[in-house]
């Protein structure tokens, strides 16, 4: 007889995410649901408002994705308007984009994902002598890794728990079967968790030195709002670009010294986590970090591309325009379209939200109807996966160099093919080689700053188009970026110097959505199936793999209201 | 869980091997990041070596998270402190490790075992339109859950402009119906701490503070801790003098943002706003959003969304200059926001004053200064 595992809250994500699964006789799941429980409106908001305001309202989409939907919002009204900005703004942008990565990514496998491989009160047996050992030998580089540091550390550990109030970490699944590493190994994530904490509040500074303030730094349509000037006391000036400079360098050996030998180091002890989770085999990035404008696609550090069905020897195009290519349908969400309507592309969208679910509280949600708050993106049809997993592939099959060698280096360490890749595993180890990546571009980015000052160019902003009375009656344009959890776009429409239209849509909503008219599962459902659970009661492996999205579920779980006016009639009544 | 095996701040972090100076180094940090005069210091050290930990919930609905996303930047003191040592951060879906069921009974058990002690701490809003439904957690509306678990706690804190004004999913037309705290939850005392999202320092200073003083901060007619929300961020700005001088910045990347000239022109909501962005600033005080050449949007204000466009300047104020006085300025301006005049004069606290009043309220109150503006 079928079970059903009900995991809502799952925690450590991004906003409000329900997961259904159910299990076969063995305990294997054999269909999965995936239901956005929360909505705000964030587009109806937008309507009638001034276009340049828009990154503010959109940035606050997410705080944990801070930074992305502002960035995509200025890209969006600035394409609309014809606007492209000086080249130091795209090169402050990318440093951000870059800095927002590190930090981001960092934290989800300490923060995040950490504990659905560490089980902490294990560290509670491990010996410091021997967590020292089995430090060194894992990153000889990192400095904190004496006896005497594990040992006070362990001591942390066990005071804490002996204190009975256990915080975040009470009434979770330790001792759970599916935890592997040994105690040593737990000991010293344990640590590496605390580092982590402590690290990623200095990294962000970087957007507070161009932004004012971290989470939700400041952008501006037309360039950035931090001007350059060297020979000030009050702008952008050395004792500020070396705040940055000193920054980087302590990133870069973050990733290569601590996230990626642990990572590695915990990736080692779950082999059987390369071959569950791998889920829909369709990858899709939109690319970014623009080396040349963002009009010129084939300068961007990442690539542009999708994947279908594992096939790594082909890598299709993306056209973000192409009225056959992104569209939504709404089978499975608690939206209504006009009849004859099933799939639009996002210009042509329509939006009327219309709840069908049990009316709470209620105990599950039925699968052959209406079950979440997210739409159902695709494209050509196609269910796809976005994140860093899909970037990654994306880069490989396009034969870029710098991604085969950190992925080729990698897999050679864990002793693995490619095929390992199309996992839960393979989507935890992405996310940490692109930080690799992002880290050393951080540099690069910094560099082609000073070489860009250095040459004279100090221009931060384009001005030419940012009072309305320059701008056409009507105009439209589109903003593309790569979220760290995958590819965002925004479509905007202007009319009468106001927002008569936005829309989104967000890499959580490609990964998290329902399943579609067709049948076929979102990414989540689809990965989640065949995944076997040691003790359906505490359902430590369905987050594993849910984790290693990364959920968002503030950003997916939002409306796309192109109609404005009709769509706040209805709901406000 | 047995009250009994509950330790002190100070017995956890000497636990934790900090030595007797590291914990009286910290102490100093607090205190100076709360405000407060050096005389404070052995009060806070006795609070700390006696007081347990206080069980903290932290729910979450309508938000973004970047209020725990700010939390966990704090500086002084550091989030690992705060949740391992000074608090026990016992519900917080973002960072717990339990999920579904288990974290339910956490919850759950905590408002059982901590009955009228703990403390509920709010990130976002509750949709109180069609039944809730545009929040649910575990099958319930987040309507529901906060009701539950504030009827049990000691006190709420309001985190961010979610919860403490509405924020973005409450500007107009506010689809799904968010409402704040303070519009659901009447019976409670509610400690709101605006801002999109709120500063680190201010988060952790007023939950140590309640920790240290085993009292709620005071607060002012909008329930703000004054100690934070008590001037305008135009009153501490380091660029108030450009303002007075009348140079302001007139374009991007012009010669007066070069020279870091008063934003005003550009929008700048720093004269309407109370928040401590330009005095304890973000970020352990790298910057803050004028600092780096962008107008502050105003984003501890109730209805600051609304009051947009952003970079238009507020209309109908004259220009500050030789024939108007910054003072004249910022009284309009208040009178604009709709800020009362309680709240302006209560601006002219000096911190210190806050501080000498504190513990048990029974220190010397100051008579807030006269604002020279009030006298036309």
């Amino acid at each position: 007889m079928s079970k059903r595992v009900v995991v809502d809250p799952v925690t450590r994500i991004e906003g409000h995410l329900r997961i259904e699964a159910m299990l076969d006789d063995t305990n294997h799941v054999h269909d999965a649901m995936s239901s956005g429980t929360m909505w705000r409106g964030i587009e109806v908001i937008l309507q009638g408002r001034d276009p340049r305001d828009a990154w503010a309202f959109t940035e606050r989409i997410c705080g944990v994705c801070t930074t992305v939907h502002a960035l995509a919002s200025v890209r969006a009204v600035e394409n609309a308007l014809g606007i492209q900005v000086p080249p130091n703004a795209d090169v402050i942008r990318n440093i951000m984009f870059l800095t927002q990565y590190v930090q981001d990514h960092v934290i989800h496998f300490y923060h995040l994902h950490a504990l659905d491989w560490v089980d902490v009160v294990s560290a509670l047996k491990a010996d410091p002598a021997a967590t020292s050992a089995l430090a060194q030998k894992v990153s000889p580089k990192w400095g904190l890794s004496s006896p005497a540091y594990f040992s006070d550390i362990a001591g942390t550990v066990k005071k804490f728990v002996e204190s009975g109030q256990l915080g975040i970490f009470q009434n979770a699944y330790w001792g759970h079967p599916a935890y592997k590493l040994p105690p040593e190994a737990n000991l010293m994530a344990v640590a590496h968790y605390l580092e982590a904490l402590k690290w990623q509040k200095e990294i962000i500074k970087i957007h507070t030195v161009f932004g004012g303030k971290n989470p939700h730094p400041n952008y501006l349509v037309g360039g950035v709002p931090s001007a350059i000037a060297l020979q000030s006391d009050n702008a952008i000036n050395m004792e500020r670009l070396n705040l940055i400079r000193d920054l980087i360098p302590r990133a870069i050996d973050i990733v290569e010294n601590l996230y990626l030998p642990d990572l590695l180091a915990v990736a080692s002890f779950y082999p059987e986590w390369t071959k569950i989770g791998g889920g829909l085999g369709n990858y899709m990035a939109y690319g970014d970090l623009p080396q040349n404008g963002i009009g010129d696609i084939s300068k961007f550090r990442i690539p542009r591309g999708v994947i279908l069905n594992k096939n790594l020897a082909e890598v299709l195009p993306v056209d973000l325009i192409d009225p056959g290519q992104v569209q939504e349908g709404i089978a499975h969400s608690w939206y209504q379209y006009p009849a004859g309507q099933t799939a639009l592309h996002p210009y042509d969208g329509v939006t009327e939200p219309n709840y069908t679910g049990p009316q709470p509280p209620y105990d599950q949600l039925d699968e052959t109807k209406a079950y979440s708050w997210l739409k159902t993106p695709r494209w050509k049809g196609n269910a796809m996966e976005v994140g860093p997993l899909s970037r990654m592939l994306v880069g490989f099959a396009s034969g870029r160099t710098d991604y085969k060698d950190v992925v080729m280096e990698a897999l050679g360490q864990l002793k693995v093919g490619p095929e390992a890749l199309f996992s839960t595993l393979g989507r935890t180890a992405a996310r940490g080689l692109e930080t690799r990546l992002c880290a050393h571009w951080l540099q690069d980015e910094f560099d082609q700053l000073i070489t860009n000052l250095k040459n004279g160019d100090s221009t931060t902003a384009d001005t030419r188009y940012w009072s309305p009375e320059t701008w056409k009656p009507e105009s439209k344009g589109y903003g593309f970026t790569e979220a760290p959890r995958g590819a965002l776009c925004h479509w905007i429409q202007i009319k009468d110097k106001k927002i008569a239209n936005y829309q989104i849509v967000v890499p959580s909503t490609w990964n998290a959505s329902p399943r579609d008219a067709k049948g076929q599962l979102g990414a989540y459902e689809s990965a989640l199936l065949g995944t076997p659970m040691a003790d359906p009661k505490r359902p430590l492996e369905i987050l594993r793999t849910i984790h290693s999205f990364d959920p968002c579920l503030a950003c997916a779980s939002h409306v796309i209201g192109p109609d404005g006016e009709k769509l706040a009639e209805i709901i406000v009544r | 869980m047995d009250s009994n095996r509950q330790s002190s701040t100070y017995s956890v972090l000497r636990q934790h091997g900090v030595d007797r100076r590291a914990f009286l180094q910290f102490c100093t940090a607090m205190a100076a990041t709360m405000g407060l005069e050096a005389t404070m210091l052995p009060r806070i050290v006795s609070a700390m070596e006696t007081k347990p930990r206080i069980p903290v919930l932290w729910l979450h609905g309508l938000e973004c998270t970047c209020c725990s996303e700010s939390f966990i930047r704090s500086s002084h003191p550091i989030t690992q402190d705060v949740i391992f040592n000074m608090l026990s951060l016992d519900y917080d879906e973002t960072l717990q490790a339990a999920a579904g069921e288990q974290c339910e009974e956490i919850r759950k058990k905590i408002m059982t075992d901590y009955k009228g002690r703990y403390i509920l701490a709010v990130e976002g809003n509750a949709p109180t339109k069609d039944g809730g439904v545009y929040c649910t957690i575990g099958g319930r509306t987040f309507l529901d859950i906060l009701k539950e678990t504030a009827e049990d706690a000691h006190a709420i804190v309001a985190w961010g402009s979610c919860a403490s004004n509405g924020c973005v999913q409450n500007a107009h037309p506010n689809p799904t119906g968010a409402e704040p705290v303070k519009k659901i939850i009447s019976n409670k005392p509610i400690i709101n701490v605006p801002g999109c999202p709120p500063i680190a320092e201010v988060m952790t200073g007023v939950l140590t503070y309640i920790l240290t003083f085993d009292q709620l901060p005071e607060l002012d007619r909008n329930g703000r801790p004054k100690m934070f929300y008590g001037q305008r961020i135009h009153d501490k700005c380091y660029r108030r003098a450009f303002f007075d001088a009348g140079q302001f910045v007139e374009a991007w990347d012009d010669e007066g943002s070069h020279k870091g000239w008063c934003l005003y022109k550009m929008g700048c909501r720093g004269p309407s706003t109370y928040n401590s962005c330009s005095t304890v600033k973000w970020n352990n005080g790298v910057s803050f959003p004028i600092g780096s050449g962008h107008p502050c949007i105003g984003c501890s204000e109730e209805n600051f969304w609304d009051n947009g466009p952003f970079y238009h300047r507020l209309s109908s104020i004259p220009v500050p200059g030789i024939d108007s006085t910054p003072d004249a300025v910022g009284k309009t301006l208040v009178g604009l926001a709709g800020i009362g005049v309680a709240a302006h004069l209560a601006s002219y606290w000096v911190r210190r004053a806050s501080g000498k009043e504190l513990p048990g309220g029974t220190g010397p109150t100051e008579k807030p200064a006269e604002h020279p503006a009030e006298k036309e």
